[in-house]
């Protein structure tokens, strides 16, 4: 059985040899050849007239694509701004779906936060698409069932020695022609290289590959379900389950009256929430409590806010008793008084308190919703407002 | 000592050819019954079993057999994380940013550091991984589509961190392997035993040698390397964006990225030093891994020991002209508060020890260099220990204040660590050339024709 010609090989010494050797492949009009060297040899391009390589276009498509799917894909899951919140949802799949974030009152689209991870994937996808493309597209690997390997062609060419290659594929290949060219460039260790016979693949090696892949499929498969129905749920991963904290509305071992939730020491106060002294003694009231508050402008202002907000609705907005509810329910019965009327001006801080606080006639107790400190603010606010209405020369200037 | 300036000092020292390079590179891995070796992997597999011990005992009751406490809740494994990161910086920077600088004196251990950084990164990836309390449900770091339509935060530098180190991860296993193809396809044409042969012939991809193949490799390595580089200033950048973006007195300075890359380089570098200390005497490659390396690495190790200690002075001078006290305070109680003694460890090796290489003689000294190496790490970890622990163990709060003492799980994980790291990097010495044979070869005097470059006529 004649065996087919793949190439023929030679051997050199030096680089300065193979160099030379190479260019006159060249001219001699070889285009299919190839020079085998144990390590990139400086000029070697230019002697054999390659073409630049195209790999960096490939880094860059695959830069671009990394660095805009990242800034996309942030984009999306974080709760894009387009759709936001309230906006009219769209029925998703699940793997499509994702909430509107807002993590440190930061924007739902926070470009700087998301340049990180854009650098990283535009590096990742690069570096990936680079080397994936240099082996499998630029070069062609794997290819160990080459006809140059295990020759002792390959073994001097991974070690230390130079090689060159014309292959039969070449339009001018005359196999005693190029024994020639290669004696006269002064190669060494000229041979031909045959296409190794291969064997076509049996019915036999396919069916153990086809049980070879079962078999995986199913030990995957096993490992899998041992894994995440069996071994996830052994006491080494449920200790967080089990401790001995106590729940509410347990029984307690612990304390002697068997329960969990033990009552606060008779007697304590929360703070904030001293509880209110003259209870249905508005004289009292009136007569001993003395407003702690400073008449700053902040607590003012404090009070503003909170007269607007609690006691507008009914007193008005300038305490006239002529307040939005009061206008809409005429008729009723609804009559705050004036909080101008002489009477209220000679009532005492500590009175007006005491009004706020417990209610008076229709109107609410305010304790539940004001602080304590709070209402002394509105007090203050109350005699601001007071004066406002009644204002001396002196307050004008 | 007369030396002649005219001429670089050549890369390889001694007589050599092209065949001897390679009988020497691929020696540990032909010769069967290695006595140091041996010696070797067993104190790393102690180490290793210290590392599973603590790891089992972590997982059996949980993160509170460590000494992190409610203030100091980052204690030793974050520490550990940013050190073992660290530690791999170097490894990228030789490979990646001295390629780019077309040094070539880089060839001789840009290998041996890859593989560093490759160890360096698993290990530091432990750490948070185990810090998190059980890892087994590390997958919900990343962004993947869930029955519960919750994303990740990408907000947050944690999250930051993942996508960093995994990447840097990544590209640094790739752009290692890619040094390693040619050195496998050498490896598969010299070795004699099927087993060997078979493992070879499947790393190499069949790499055949072939110029045009080396065209698109070298480009390859090239944009690689080009890739690295500002990944390699990014991870650690990102890592200390953990402390920066936070508010806590002490992690709240711009200043943290570049101090903390110079940080990496200098711990990173000292470890190169002192793991090729070793290594050349036993591998016996001390013609390949030369005092020039020796040398021009100590110089690397002063320049970054420098860089950090302006890093340390820079933060006091901050501290005090930010007029924030919270601030002014974390840095005085860094000095002289109740852990002046790790603060002084870490200035003391870090900015003093390393001056020494201000002398030639000390550069060129291999007792001196192992002994700065260690004491350089020693400081590294340190610095480390004192940003995490004094900035978290008195904040804003006085009320809130306390004393962070680490108990013997995690020390037992942090000796582990090395256990962990030694032991990959010593099968790697055993199973891999430790120095790229191809790029070794093509820097050896009249590797490169005559009429050298391409526009020759």
């Amino acid at each position: 059985m004649s065996k087919k010609v793949d190439s023929v090989v030679a051997l050199f010494d030096t680089p300065d040899q193979i160099i030379h050797a190479a260019e006159k492949t060249v001219e001699a009009g070889y285009k299919e050849f190839d020079v085998h060297t144990p390590y990139p040899v400086h000029g070697m391009d230019h002697a054999m007239s390659l073409p630049g390589t195209k790999l960096p276009y490939v880094t860059l498509m695959c830069g671009l694509f990394g660095f805009s799917f990242a800034l996309f894909f942030q984009w999306y899951v974080s709760g894009d701004p387009l759709s936001g919140f309230g906006a009219k949802q769209l029925f998703l799949p699940y793997w499509l779906e994702r909430y509107p974030f807002v993590i440190g009152g930061k924007p739902l689209f926070s470009l700087p936060a998301f340049v990180p991870v854009m650098f990283e994937v535009t590096v990742l996808l690069s570096a990936l698409g680079t080397v994936a493309a240099m082996i499998a597209v630029f070069c062609g690997l794997p290819a160990n069932g080459h006809p140059l390997h295990n020759t002792d062609y390959m073994k001097a060419v991974s070690c230390n020695r130079f090689g060159l290659c014309i292959e039969a594929k070449d339009a001018n290949f005359d196999e005693a022609k190029v024994r020639e060219f290669m004696l006269e460039q002064g190669g060494q260790s000229v041979v031909t290289v045959y296409e190794p016979y291969r064997r076509p693949p049996s019915f036999f090696s396919s069916l153990i590959f086809l049980g070879l892949l079962v078999g995986v499929a199913i030990g995957v498969g096993t490992k899998t379900y041992i894994v995440y129905n069996k071994v996830l749920y052994s006491w080494m991963f449920l200790w967080l389950d089990y401790t001995d904290k106590v729940k509410p509305q347990q029984k307690s071992e612990f304390f002697a009256d068997g329960r969990t939730m033990q009552l606060p020491v008779d007697g304590t106060v929360a703070r904030g929430y001293m509880p209110y002294e003259y209870k249905g003694n508005p004289e009292g009231a009136g007569q001993f409590l003395v407003n702690p508050a400073d008449q700053t402008s902040e607590v003012l202002a404090h009070g503003k806010k909170l007269y607007n907000i609690y006691c507008t609705a009914c007193h008005g907005t300038y305490g006239d008793g002529d307040g939005k509810v009061v206008v809409r329910e005429a008729g009723k019965g609804l009559k705050p008084p004036s909080l101008h009327s002489s009477k209220l001006k000679e009532w005492s801080d500590g009175r007006i308190y005491h009004v706020i606080s417990e209610g008076q006639n229709v109107m609410p107790g305010y304790a539940k919703q004001i602080l304590a400190d709070e209402r002394w603010a509105v007090v203050h606010y109350v005699r601001a407002l007071q004066r406002a209405k009644d204002a001396k020369e002196s307050d004008l200037q | 000592m007369s030396l002649d300036f005219s001429r670089p000092r050549p890369l390889i020292e001694g007589p050599h050819t092209l065949k001897e390079i390679d009988d020497v590179i691929a020696a540990p891995m032909e010769r069967p019954h290695h006595r140091e070796f041996f010696i070797a992997l067993a104190i790393s597999l102690t180490g290793l079993g210290i590392f599973v011990i603590s790891v089992a005992k972590l997982m059996a009751d949980g993160t509170g057999v460590w000494g992190n406490n409610n203030p100091v809740n980052w204690g030793w494994p974050i520490v550990n994380f940013v050190f073992w990161v660290g530690i791999g910086h170097a490894g990228t920077l030789i490979s990646a940013i001295l390629f780019l600088m077309r040094q070539p004196w880089r060839n001789g251990i840009a290998r041996f550091a890859e593989a560093m950084t490759i160890f360096a990164v698993i290990t530091a990836l432990l750490f948070p991984l185990l810090h998190t309390g059980r890892p087994w449900l590390a997958h919900y770091l990343l962004p993947y589509p869930n029955e519960r339509a919750l994303w990740v935060n990408f907000r947050s530098p944690l999250l930051w961190d993942v996508f960093a180190v995994s990447t840097y991860f990544t590209v640094s296993l790739t752009f290692w392997y890619v040094g390693l193809i040619p050195d496998f396809a050498s490896m598969r044409d010299r070795t004699t035993t099927r087993l060997k042969k078979f493992i070879y012939t499947l790393f190499s991809l069949g790499w055949r040698f072939s110029n045009r193949h080396w065209q698109h490799y070298e480009r390859a390595y090239l944009i690689l390397a080009g890739l690295c580089t500002p990944l390699v200033l990014s991870v650690h950048s990102i890592v200390s964006f953990d402390f920066a973006v936070s508010i806590i007195p002490g992690w709240h300075t711009t200043i943290f990225p570049p101090y903390f890359v110079a940080g990496a380089i200098f711990s990173g570098f000292a470890m190169v030093i002192t793991v090729l200390i070793v290594v050349r005497v036993i591998y016996k490659i001390e013609h390949i891994v030369t005092m020039l390396h020796m040398e021009r690495m100590a110089k690397v190790l002063m320049a970054t020991g420098l860089m950090v200690g302006y890093a340390y002075g820079m933060e006091f001078f901050i501290a005090w002209y930010s007029g924030v006290e919270a601030e002014q305070y974390v840095f005085i109680n860094r000095a002289f508060g109740p852990y002046a003694w790790a603060y002084w460890t870490m200035i003391i090796c870090n900015v003093i020890i390393p001056q020494i290489f201000w002398s030639k003689a000390a550069r060129n000294s291999i007792p001196i260099l192992f002994v700065v190496s260690i004491t350089t790490n020693i400081g590294m970890w340190f610095e480390r220990f004192v940003i995490t622990v004094t900035s978290l163990h008195r904040d804003y709060i006085p009320g809130s204040w306390a004393y962070f003492t680490p108990t013997i799980w995690d020390v037992g994980l942090y000796i582990g660590s090395f256990g962990f790291f030694f032991t990959g990097l010593i099968l790697f010495t055993r199973f891999m050339p430790v120095v790229s044979m191809a790029e070794l070869k093509a820097v050896a005097d009249g590797a490169q024709p005559s009429h050298h470059g391409g526009d020759h006529e």
